[in-house]
């Protein structure tokens, strides 16, 4: 499946993949009022130090962690689409997928009901909004990474 | 001097009901400007840091920030205008030589502007070039006067030649004037289209040798990167006499700018000065020029096209005259608002004449000799769009170099800070935090689809004139007319005005 | 190819998810004595604080039985299984046949000798009935005040709820701090001092010895003689595999049923996996009980793997829990109270906002680690642990606060990336 893969020779450091997941994860999907009006914990992670940046996230693994590891059966992983996604009425904050992701690219969503945040991939979208407003094209939704140079 | 007595250029503008507070300014603004202030719970900024490079305006996601000049006024004054005065300012802070990045900004004629193209009506038809072949594909180098063919209908003898499949070359920019992205970006958009880029003064890179059949290797007077693999990697070899922006005087890489790539690159040990001296200390006269010339010949042999590339200055015609006499294969014209990685702005704003004339002049002079078909001519120094390529043809070019462009084309704004090598656009820097900012997958798509663009445009402009081949342009000055110029100034560029 | 499984919980759906991966055609029958859905074990203290409702226990969806092709005898007891013959009894009297079994029968509450424990009002606290029946307690009795004996996970998840239903709590604990089985003492004062601000009394190196009351529990009266008033009560001192139906046969227990990395017991055809199983721990080179959820999964999906006949170990037989309480939450894993010196520890801590961080390791290896109300991106030292990677270029950087994939070298972080 394609998943997306960071090119960190490239990233700029700059969260607007952040910014732009934010805003696509919002009721309004208007940036200005994701940003002001609601409260919405980013679906990835972004690491950096000094002058190395890299957006990371959930890996949507075949054989995945999280799901496994899940108390409530919340986080599943779609058997169609690949995508490893949780179904929000059902999470109930336990934080046990925390506990099992090796990526550490699950979230706690910060304002509102206690349960996780995590990339669905965009899967309603027609692409993951972290990539395709990438300002440097250091994100790329890809089958692998080899594919499409990331080294 | 604790008062700085500058007033602040730019005036950093932000829509406070725009501006999420995401930051991405001020993690993108070498220059520091922009900054949380937690006590406001705002944005703020330093406007005087702020050199109008534009990075923050593209990269906000809500188009919150604008960058305007700074509405404090100078007294009007046409003599001394704020620029003279800041100057002025800035040197009594420093004592030091003004210094100043890309080309020379003054309020200078620009002969492009003044030059018309003719087009086809009615008597010879126009010609569409989305329907009928049109050819752009350009070959530099000595012609022979006349054409011999082997048994295999081959031209005999025919000396190197470097095809180009428009008459367009990416111009010298060293790796260290510019990073080794920028570079990237332009290799390996010339070879997608088919064109040439020159290295520049700065050596080869080890991840540019890939590019070499679209190469052009340059000599200069520090003679940095010069070895038997270097002169034999590309498709021809330059000798850079002199630059538009800077005529007359050498070039100066920092030592902070000479990291380990550019030193292995270079040949120089890490954190020295690049010193160019102002002339090569092996050539005084053209006979000096000659032996350099067959020197690198006879090292790569005969196989590759010779270019010498100078400053347009007073006697360009003469020296032109004398080039290729020497044996040079191509000429390289560089007009005074050729662009520069650091000049002093007084050399850069007063220095050197019009490429528009000197190209004129230096065609003329050729023709007049029987020489034009000995060496090709070849000019840069401000080309800015395809109708300027097409000017320049007319005018007698066999091709343009184009380099700022070519920057504009990978983010350039134009802020002409190169020199402070903080360039936000990831251009004129060797910070690798900011090096990275420049994508070469994304640069290199831009770079080629610039010259493409123009490509077609110049198709196009062709077909209007009803010409299907740009060698019917060459030197064709009856497809311009002036306008808004003097006779003297018609006369030397051998145009007619406007009307005639 | 005929499968039995008994046991609906997490090893149960394992089993059957793992089993339908490989095998989309052979029979499983599922049985279990509770009369449910599958539903999530742990929530049931969630239920009890009146979190979910019983709707929203449910692990899998309503027609997962049927996606699944699985025949369930739900509410019905095994009463004994003849491996020599290859079928099972169940309290009917029915008999069934199989030719792969899994044992999947979880555990049960332990119950120290307590005099007068026929009382009323007394339970234990692992199913959802016993949870909804302290919950028509809770509301029947006005319900004042309850004791819990036992500070671990359950005890203090009961306590939890039972505080958050408005009743003053006394926990009863035999050791000296809570959670004994996965906080070392300091993390455990964090926690009991989070608890107690939120009204919940302990009593420590204590137990209850007797209960007071007529019919109904009206008190407690603990070994050292205190006396505690109380109308309910819950014991919660630990939970051994629920062995029952193994004890008599051929098959081989220790604490648990004995299992290799497959799932597969000493008889063939006959698997177990979770709460009762016993199984290789590859932090301690000895077999184990671990009785948490995603164990108990992940041994069920191997056991059916296996069943169907696919070849799959299971490498993480290792303690892991994440649990919270009144929104103090915590992440450990593996050892976290090492027996002698030849560990490292790394530790930080910030008493005021109750953060403590603790890491355990051997020759370089995280083999254990604590996460106190700082649990973010914990699953990364999960990682480590469990592949037992070499952390000695990052030991440094293991408690910053920017601990993450930017730690390592390019290599090996494109490397996962890229897995
Ligand atoms: C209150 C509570 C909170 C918990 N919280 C957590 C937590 O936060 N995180 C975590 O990792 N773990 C937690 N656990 C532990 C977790 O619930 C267990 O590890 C998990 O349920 C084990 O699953 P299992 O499938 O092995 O067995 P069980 O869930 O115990 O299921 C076994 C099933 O088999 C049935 N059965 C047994 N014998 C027979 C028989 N003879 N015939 C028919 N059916 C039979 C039982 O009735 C039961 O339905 C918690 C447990 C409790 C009680
Ligand atoms: S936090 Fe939510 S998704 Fe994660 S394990 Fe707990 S219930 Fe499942
Ligand atoms: S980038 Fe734009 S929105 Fe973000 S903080 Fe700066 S001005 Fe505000
Ligand atoms: S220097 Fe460039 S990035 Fe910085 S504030 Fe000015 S325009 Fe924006």
């Amino acid at each position: 499946m394609k998943r997306i893969y960071a090119k960190e020779e490239y990233c700029l450091g700059c969260k607007l993949c952040e910014v732009y997941c934010v805003t696509s994860h919002s009721a309004s999907k208007d940036i200005i009022k994701a940003h002001k009006l609601e409260s919405i914990t980013p679906r990835l992670i972004i690491e950096s130090s000094d002058n190395l940046s890299f957006a990371l996230q959930c890996r949507h693994c075949d054989e995945a962690d999280c799901t496994r590891a899940c108390i409530t059966g919340a986080m599943q992983k779609d058997e169609e689409t690949g995508v490893v996604n949780y179904d929000e009425e059902r999470c109930v904050g336990c934080w046990t997928c925390i506990m099992a992701c090796s990526f550490g690219v699950i979230r706690r969503e910060q304002a509102g009901k206690k349960v996780i945040a995590k990339c669905d991939l965009c899967i309603e979208e027609e692409a993951p909004a972290c990539v395709t407003n990438c300002p440097n094209d250091a994100l790329v939704l890809a089958e692998r990474a080899e594919e499409e140079g990331v080294q | 001097m604790s008062l700085n007595y500058r007033c602040p250029e730019f005036l950093v503008e932000r829509v406070e009901s725009n501006c999420i507070e995401c930051q991405a300014c001020e993690r993108q603004c070498a220059n520091e400007v922009h900054f949380y202030d937690q006590d406001f719970e705002k944005m703020r900024a330093k406007d005087e840091n702020c050199v109008n490079c534009h990075r923050c305006v593209v990269i906000c996601p809500t188009n919150a920030i604008g960058i305007r000049k700074h509405p404090s006024e100078y007294k009007e004054n046409h003599n001394w205008t704020a620029g003279m005065i800041n100057n002025i300012q800035k040197q009594a802070e420093s004592g030091g030589v003004l210094l100043s990045g890309m080309g020379n900004p003054t309020k200078k004629k620009i002969y492009w502007d003044h030059l018309l193209l003719n087009a086809s009506q009615v008597t010879n038809p126009s010609i569409d070039p989305l329907r009928e072949p049109m050819e752009l594909k350009t070959f530099l180098g000595r012609k022979p006067s006349k054409l011999e063919f082997d048994e295999e209908e081959q031209i005999k003898d025919l000396p190197p030649q470097l095809e180009l499949s428009a008459p367009i070359m990416f111009g010298a920019m060293s790796f260290g004037s510019i990073s080794i992205n920028a570079c990237k970006s332009l290799a390996r958009a010339a070879s997608e289209v088919g064109i040439i880029y020159n290295t520049g003064e700065g050596g080869l890179h080890e991840d540019l040798r890939q590019y070499g059949e679209n190469t052009m290797v340059q000599v200069a007077s520090g003679r940095f990167g010069v070895n038997q693999d270097y002169l034999e990697a590309g498709a021809g070899i330059e000798i850079k006499i002199g630059q538009g922006a800077k005529p007359g005087i050498g070039g100066h890489l920092p030592g902070e700018k000479v990291g380990p790539e550019v030193s292995k690159t270079r040949m120089i040990p890490e954190g020295t000065d690049a010193l160019s001296p102002a002339p090569h200390h092996d050539i005084y006269s053209i006979e000096d020029l000659r032996q350099l010339i067959y020197a690198l010949k006879e090292a790569t042999d005969y196989q590759k096209p010779v270019s010498v590339k100078i400053s347009a200055v007073h006697n360009s015609a003469a020296i032109a005259s004398g080039i290729a006499t020497a044996g040079a294969d191509i000429i390289t014209i560089d007009g005074y608002r050729g662009g520069t990685g650091a000049a002093p702005t007084m050399i850069r704003d007063n220095v050197g004449i019009p490429i528009e004339l000197a190209l004129a002049a230096v065609d003329d002079r050729l023709r007049e000799e029987g020489l034009r078909n000995q060496v090709s001519l070849v000019v840069s120094g401000s080309v800015r769009n395809s109708a300027d390529v097409v000017k320049a043809i007319a005018l007698g070019a066999d091709a343009v170099y184009i380099a700022s462009a070519a920057l504009i084309s990978l983010g350039c704004h134009m802020c002409q800070s190169c020199y402070t090598g903080k360039c936000n656009w990831g251009i004129a820097t060797q910070e690798p935090e900011l090096v990275k900012r420049l994508n070469p997958e994304v640069g290199f798509e831009r770079a080629k689809n610039l010259i493409e663009g123009w490509a077609h445009e110049i198709k196009e402009m062709l077909g209007g004139m009803g010409i299907n081949a740009l060698e019917s342009l060459r030197g064709n000055r009856l497809m311009l007319r002036g306008i808004d110029l003097t006779d003297r100034e018609l006369e030397i560029l051998g145009v007619k005005l406007a009307g005639e | 190819m005929s499968y039995l499984i008994i046991g609906n919980s997490a090893a149960g759906i394992g089993a059957v998810e793992g089993i339908r991966e490989v095998d989309t055609e052979g029979e499983i029958t599922l049985i279990s004595d509770e009369p449910y859905h599958s539903y999530s074990r742990p929530l049931i203290s969630y239920y009890l604080a009146g979190k979910v409702e019983e709707e929203g226990m449910k692990y899998r969806p309503d027609d997962f039985y049927e996606q699944h092709q699985v025949k369930t005898k739900l509410g019905k007891k095994v009463v004994s299984v003849n491996e020599a013959e290859q079928q099972v009894t169940l309290e009917s009297g029915e008999q069934l046949e199989y030719q792969q079994l899994l044992l999947a029968t979880g555990g049960t509450p332990f119950i120290p000798p307590i005099k007068e424990a026929d009382k009323k009002n007394i339970y234990t606290f692992i199913k959802l009935d016993e949870a909804k029946e302290i919950a028509s307690k809770v509301e029947e009795l006005q319900l004042e005040r309850a004791v819990i004996l036992g500070a671990g996970l359950i005890g203090l998840k009961a306590a939890e709820a039972l505080r958050q239903l408005g009743v003053e709590v006394t926990v009863i604990e035999l050791a000296n701090q809570v959670l004994s089985a996965i906080l070392d003492e300091e993390a455990a004062a964090l926690v009991q001092q989070h608890l107690e601000e939120q009204g919940i009394e302990f009593i420590f190196e204590d137990t209850i010895e007797e209960f007071l009351g007529i019919a109904e529990v009206e008190g407690v009266k603990l070994k050292s003689g205190k006396e505690l008033r109380s109308q309910l009560a819950i014991i919660a001192v630990g939970v051994r595999p629920n062995v029952e139906l193994a004890t008599g046969t051929e098959i081989e227990i220790e604490q648990g049923i004995v299992v290799n990395q497959k799932q597969q017991t000493n008889i063939e055809g006959i698997y177990a996996a979770g709460d009762v199983c016993q199984g290789p721990n590859p932090l301690q080179n000895e077999n184990t009980v671990v009785p948490i959820w995603p164990n108990a999964y992940n041994q069920g999906l191997i056991a059916g793997k296996n069943m169907a006949g696919e070849s799959a170990e299971y490498q993480q037989n290792f303690p892991r829990n994440s649990i919270g309480f009144f929104g103090l939450s915590m992440i450990t894993a593996g050892l976290i109270k090492p027996e002698d010196d030849s560990y490292e520890l790394l530790i930080s801590k910030c008493e005021e906002s109750k953060c403590y961080q603790k890491i355990v390791l051997k020759d370089n290896q995280i083999v254990g680690f604590i996460r106190l109300n700082d649990v973010d991106r914990a699953g990364i030292l999960t990682g480590l642990l469990k592949e037992g990677a070499d952390i000695s270029k990052v030991k440094s950087e293991l408690l910053s606060d920017s601990f993450g994939y930017i730690s390592f070298d390019e290599e090996w972080r494109q490397a996962k990336i890229s897995e």
